[in-house]
C-alpha cells in the first residue's frame, strides 16, 4: 500500500505557496521602505508589476493590481495636495508659485497654510508620496499573487479563527463598495441625483444594514458548517495554554519597551526570547484545541525558496547598502541634484524578478 | 430520522408563534417537500432542524426536535454540523473560501477528518455532482447553477444524513434549476440521504417528492403525507395539479409525464377550441404588432460590464399597453438591459432612447417620469422608516401631489399599516410598496427585475392582476423572470437573451412552445395545442356546456 501524498504535488501548474508570495512581496516593501531615491521606487514598482504580470492568475482577485496601483497613485495626489497647502519642512529657494497665507493665531506657530510653494518641497512631497504608493504597491502585488484566503489556510491551528475574522473583514470592504454603488444607482430610480455627497450620505444606513445582515448570513452558514468546533483538552491543558500565551506577550511588550527606550539594552533581548518562546508554546498547546485537519496544504518545494528568497536577498542586500551609501538612497533637495541610480542597488533591486521565472505558472481556468 | 414533538417557535414581539403544534417523524431516507404560504413557518421550521432556530436566530423553541437522537436543544449548529447539512438561497452567503475544492473541502476540515479521507471525498462529490472540470476554478466566476452546486457538494462531504434546502431553486432559471434537482434525486436514491425542502417553486419540485408537509399557516395544523394526496387539498399548488383539478382527475397528476398520460380526453375535448385573447397570447389586447411611436427603442446596443460585454447588439421595441417577459439564463444580460432603459449602464455603442430621452444623460428626475425599474431586490428602492414616510417621499421626488402614492399602495396593497417598517413587510408586500413607489410618477414604461423571486402563489396571481390593469391602462412593461408560468400567464411577447443577445423575440405562444426549457407545464401537457395556462383552459371549457369530465 502506497502511503499518500498530503500536500498538493509540486510539479506541474500550481498554485505558489502564498507565504512565499507574501515574503517576496515584504521584502520588496522592505527595501522601499528604505529609499527615497524615485528611480529606485520606479525601478522596484517595475520589478512588481512584472512578476504580477507574468505569474497571476486569472481568478477575480487576481485583478486587485490594478486597484491597488489606482490606490498608490491617490496617495500621490494627495500627500502632494497637502505639501502644496501646508506647506513643506524643507527649506527651498525655487519658488513655483505663491498661494495666500492663511493668518494664524500665535499659538499655532510652526502651522502654515497656504504661503509659498518651493521646488524643494514639492519634490520632498512627491519622493515621500512615491515611498508610500511602492509600498502599497508591494501588498497589492502580494494580493493579486496570493488571495489572502489562502493564506489563511496555511495559519496554525490557534490563529485560525483570529485569522477568520481578518479575512471576513477584508473581504467585506469590496462588497461594501459594491452595495453603495448599487443603491446609489437605485437613487437615480426614485428620481434623486445620484452624485454627491448628500447621495452617497443617505445610502449609509441601508449599506450598512446590508453589510449586517451579510455578516450575520456568513456566520450561520460557517456555524452550520462546524465553524468554531473545538476538541475537548484537559481544563490542566487550557489554562497552561492561557497562562503562557499571556506571560509570552507581556514578554514581547516589556521587551519592547526596553529595546525602544535607552534604560533596557540589557535585559531587553534575553527577554524578547523567553516572551516569544513562551508564546509559541502557547500557540503550539492551543492548537491542541482545535479540531481541523487541512486539506492538501501547498507544497514548499525549491521553487518557493527561490521566490521568498529572491525578496529577502533584495530587502537584505538594499538594506546594507543604505547603509553603507546613505547618500545615493535619499537624494538631496538643498542645493538641487538631480537623483542617479545607484548601479548596486539596482542589481539587488532586479534579483526581485526571480519569480518571474522560478514561480509555477498558475493552473488556467477555462473561461 | 427527524422527529418533532409538540414543537412550537415564538418570537418576541411576534403576534402569533411562528410556528406552532408540530408534531411528526420524517423517516430516513426520504425527500419530504414543505409547501405552504408565505410567512407559514417553512424557514422556521428548517432552522429547527439544523439547529440555527433557536440558538441563533433568538426566539423560543417548545417541544422537542431531535435529528439523528441529537436533541437540537442541546446541541448547537456546529455540533450537528456533521449530520446536518444546510444550503440556503443564495449560494454566495454561503461559501467561506474561494475555491471550488477547498470549498467542498472546508466543512471536513472543521471537523477534523483524516486527509486522506477529504482527498477522497473530494473527488467523489467533484464525480457526483458533476464539477470535475469546475475544481480549480474561483467561485464568483461560476454560473448561478453551478454555485448551487457547489453549495450543496459542500455541505455533502461531510455525509451528513439529512440535507436541509431553503429555497435551492428560486434564484436559479430553469436550466440550472433542473441541474440541481437532478443532483438532489440522485442523493436520495443512490446515498439515502434524507432531504428536507422548501420551495415555492413547486412546478419544479413536487414530482420529486415521497412526501409533502403542507403548512397552512393561519393557525391551522400541518399536515404530513402522499403528495398528490396532499396536493388535492393544498392552498398552494402547481399548474399540472390545478388542470388535474379542474379536469377532475383524482388524484392529481404531480408530473408532466403523469398528466399527459391522462389528458388524451382533454385534449379532445378543448379540440377546435382556441385559447380565449384571440389568435395568439393570454387574455388581454392581442399580441400583433401594436400600432403607433414606440414608449422606448433600443438600438445596436452594447453594454460592458468588466471585461466581457454583457450586451452585444441588442435591438427592441417596446409599445405602450404591451408586457413584454425577457428571459434566458443567469448572466444572460437580462438586469443589464433593465439597467441601461433606466440609465443605470452607459451605453459602449448604440443607442437607448426612452420617451425621447437618452436614459443615462437624462436627469434622473426627468428620466422617473418615462421609466421606472423595480430592481431585483425593491429594498434597494426604500429607504423610509415607514410606509407612510416612502409615500410621502415618493410624492415628492415625482411632483405628483400628495396623497398620489398613498392612494396606489392602497390599491396594490389593502389594509396595510402606515406605520410599518418597510423592512418588516413580506416580500411579496415590499414588491408592491416599490411597484407603487415607482409608479407614483407615472411611467409609460415599468420594468421588473425578477419580480416574483420569493413569492408564493398568492401574492404571484395578485401581482398577475396588477401588471394586467397597468398593461390595459396603457403602461409598457417589460420583465425580466426565470418563470415560465408567470411568463406564460401574463406576457404578450417574450424575448430570449442568451449571452448578451436575443435569440427569440415574438409572441409570447410561439416562442415558449417551440423551447422545451421555457414552455409552462400547461403548454407540455396539451402540446400540440397552444394552450398555455389552466385559467385559459378553464375559460375555454367554461365557454363550452357542461362540467368536468
Amino acid at each position: 500500500m502506497t502511503s499518500l501524498r498530503r500536500t498538493r504535488p509540486a510539479a506541474g501548474p500550481r498554485h505558489l505557496h502564498p507565504g512565499a508570495w507574501w515574503l517576496w512581496a515584504l521584502g520588496l516593501a522592505a527595501a522601499a521602505s528604505r529609499t527615497t531615491n524615485p528611480l529606485l521606487l520606479l525601478l522596484i514598482i517595475a520589478v512588481a508589476g512584472y512578476v504580477v504580470a507574468a505569474r497571476r492568475s486569472d481568478a477575480p482577485w487576481s485583478r486587485s493590481y490594478g486597484t491597488f496601483l489606482r490606490l498608490g497613485l491617490l496617495v500621490l495626489g494627495i500627500r502632494l495636495l497637502f505639501a502644496v497647502l501646508l506647506g513643506s519642512p524643507v527649506p527651498g529657494t525655487h519658488v513655483v508659485f505663491t498661494l495666500p497665507e492663511l493668518p494664524l493665531p500665535a499659538w499655532a506657530q510652526g502651522v502654515r497654510v497656504g504661503g509659498k510653494v518651493t521646488v524643494e518641497g514639492l519634490l520632498f512631497a512627491l519622493y515621500d508620496g512615491l515611498k508610500l504608493a511602492t509600498l502599497l504597491i508591494c501588498v497589492g502585488a502580494a494580493n493579486a499573487l496570493a488571495s489572502p484566503a489562502r493564506l489563511l489556510r496555511a495559519l496554525p491551528g490557534a490563529l485560525y479563527e483570529a485569522g477568520v475574522a481578518v479575512v471576513v473583514a477584508m473581504t467585506f470592504a469590496p462588497n461594501l463598495v459594491a452595495d453603495v454603488q448599487r443603491l446609489r444607482a437605485a437613487r437615480r430610480l426614485r428620481g434623486r441625483s445620484d452624485r454627491g455627497v448628500k447621495a452617497l450620505l443617505s445610502v449609509g444606513l441601508p449599506v450598512l444594514e446590508g453589510a449586517l445582515e451579510r455578516s450575520v448570513a456568513l456566520a450561520a452558514a460557517m456555524d452550520t458548517r462546524g465553524f468554531g468546533r473545538t476538541a475537548d483538552v484537559p481544563p490542566r491543558i487550557a489554562r497552561t495554554t492561557a497562562a503562557l500565551t499571556l506571560a509570552g506577550l507581556l514578554g514581547v511588550c516589556a521587551a519592547a519597551y526596553g529595546l525602544l527606550g535607552s534604560a533596557g539594552t540589557g535585559w531587553a533581548l534575553p527577554v524578547l526570547a523567553i516572551g516569544l518562546a513562551a508564546a509559541g508554546a502557547g500557540l503550539l498547546l492551543g492548537s491542541r484545541r482545535a479540531a481541523r485537519t487541512r486539506y492538501r496544504p501547498d507544497p514548499w518545494a525549491w521553487r518557493e525558496w527561490a521566490v521568498a528568497g529572491s525578496g529577502v536577498l533584495v530587502a537584505v542586500l538594499v538594506i546594507r547598502l543604505a547603509a553603507l551609501h546613505p547618500a545615493a538612497f535619499a537624494p538631496s533637495f538643498v542645493p538641487l541634484t538631480a537623483p542617479t541610480l545607484p548601479l548596486a542597488a539596482a542589481l539587488a533591486v532586479l534579483v526581485g524578478l526571480v519569480p518571474a521565472v522560478a514561480a509555477p505558472i498558475p493552473p488556467r481556468s477555462a473561461s | 430520522m427527524i422527529t418533532f414533538e409538540q414543537v412550537s417557535v415564538s418570537y418576541p414581539g411576534g403576534a402569533a408563534p411562528a410556528l406552532h403544534g408540530l408534531d411528526l417523524t420524517v423517516p430516513e431516507g426520504e425527500l419530504v417537500l414543505l409547501v405552504g404560504p408565505s410567512g407559514s413557518g417553512k424557514s422556521t421550521l428548517l432552522g429547527t432542524v439544523s439547529g440555527l432556530v433557536p440558538h441563533f436566530t433568538g426566539g423560543v423553541l417548545h417541544g422537542r426536535v431531535t435529528v439523528g437522537g441529537r436533541d437540537t436543544r442541546t446541541h448547537r449548529p456546529r455540533e450537528l454540523a456533521d449530520l446536518v447539512g444546510t444550503v440556503g438561497q443564495d449560494p454566495l452567503a454561503h461559501f467561506v473560501t474561494d475555491t471550488v475544492e477547498d470549498e467542498l473541502a472546508y466543512g471536513m476540515e472543521s471537523l477534523g477528518l483524516a486527509p486522506e479521507v477529504m482527498r477522497r471525498r473530494v473527488e467523489e462529490t467533484l464525480d457526483l455532482l458533476g464539477l470535475a472540470e469546475l475544481r480549480g476554478r474561483a467561485l464568483t466566476s461560476l454560473s448561478g447553477g453551478q454555485q448551487q452546486r457547489v453549495a450543496i457538494g459542500s455541505v455533502l462531504t461531510v455525509h451528513p444524513k439529512v440535507l436541509v434546502l431553503d429555497e435551492p431553486t428560486s434564484a436559479l432559471d430553469p436550466g440550472a434549476a433542473e441541474e440541481v434537482l437532478a443532483v438532489l434525486q440522485r442523493l436520495v436514491h443512490d446515498l439515502g440521504t434524507t432531504v428536507l425542502m422548501a420551495e415555492h417553486r413547486l412546478e419544479r419540485v413536487v414530482q420529486y417528492a415521497d412526501q409533502v408537509l403542507l403548512l397552512p399557516g393561519g393557525g391551522r395544523a400541518p399536515v404530513l403525507g402522499d403528495p398528490a394526496e396532499v396536493m388535492a387539498h393544498s392552498p398552494v399548488r402547481p399548474p399540472v395539479v390545478a388542470l388535474g383539478r379542474l379536469a377532475g382527475w383524482s388524484p392529481p397528476p404531480l408530473s408532466v409525464r403523469d398528466a399527459r398520460r391522462r389528458a388524451a380526453p382533454l385534449r379532445a375535448r378543448l379540440d377546435g377550441l382556441l385559447p380565449p385573447g384571440a389568435s395568439a397570447g393570454p387574455p388581454g389586447p392581442a399580441g400583433d404588432p401594436p400600432a403607433g411611436e414606440p414608449v422606448a427603442t433600443v438600438r445596436r446596443l452594447v453594454v460592458r460590464r468588466g471585461p466581457v460585454p454583457a450586451l452585444r447588439g441588442v435591438d427592441l421595441a417596446l409599445h405602450a399597453g404591451t408586457i413584454t417577459a425577457l428571459m434566458g439564463r443567469n448572466g444572460a444580460g437580462k438586469s443589464t438591459l433593465l439597467g441601461s432603459l433606466a440609465g443605470l449602464h452607459a451605453p459602449g455603442s448604440g443607442t437607448v432612447l426612452v420617451g425621447g430621452l437618452t436614459p443615462h444623460q437624462a436627469r434622473p428626475k426627468d428620466l422617473v417620469r418615462r421609466a421606472g425599474l423595480v430592481p431585483q431586490d425593491p429594498r434597494d428602492l426604500l429607504y423610509g422608516e415607514s410606509v407612510r414616510a416612502e409615500c410621502a417621499a415618493a410624492d415628492q421626488d415625482a411632483g405628483a401631489g400628495p396623497g398620489s402614492c398613498r392612494a396606489l399602495v392602497e390599491r396594490l396593497l389593502p389594509g396595510i399599516s402606515q406605520d410599518t417598517h418597510p423592512r418588516d413587510l413580506s416580500e411579496g408586500q415590499r414588491l408592491s410598496l416599490a411597484l407603487a413607489v415607482v409608479l407614483t410618477s407615472r411611467p409609460p414604461l415599468l420594468l421588473l427585475d425578477e419580480p416574483t423571486r420569493g413569492l408564493d402563489y398568492a401574492a404571484k396571481a395578485r401581482l398577475v392582476e396588477i401588471l394586467r390593469g397597468l398593461a390595459a391602462d396603457s403602461h409598457a412593461v417589460l420583465l425580466a423572470t426565470h418563470d415560465v408560468e408567470l411568463a406564460a400567464a401574463l406576457a404578450h411577447r417574450t424575448v430570449i437573451l442568451a449571452d448578451g443577445e436575443i435569440v427569440a423575440d415574438g409572441p409570447t405562444p410561439e416562442v415558449v412552445l417551440s423551447s422545451p426549457a421555457f414552455a409552462p407545464q400547461v403548454a407540455k401537457i396539451l402540446s400540440p395545442s397552444p394552450w398555455l395556462t389552466v385559467e385559459q383552459v378553464e375559460q375555454a371549457l367554461a365557454g363550452t356546456a357542461g362540467g368536468p369530465a
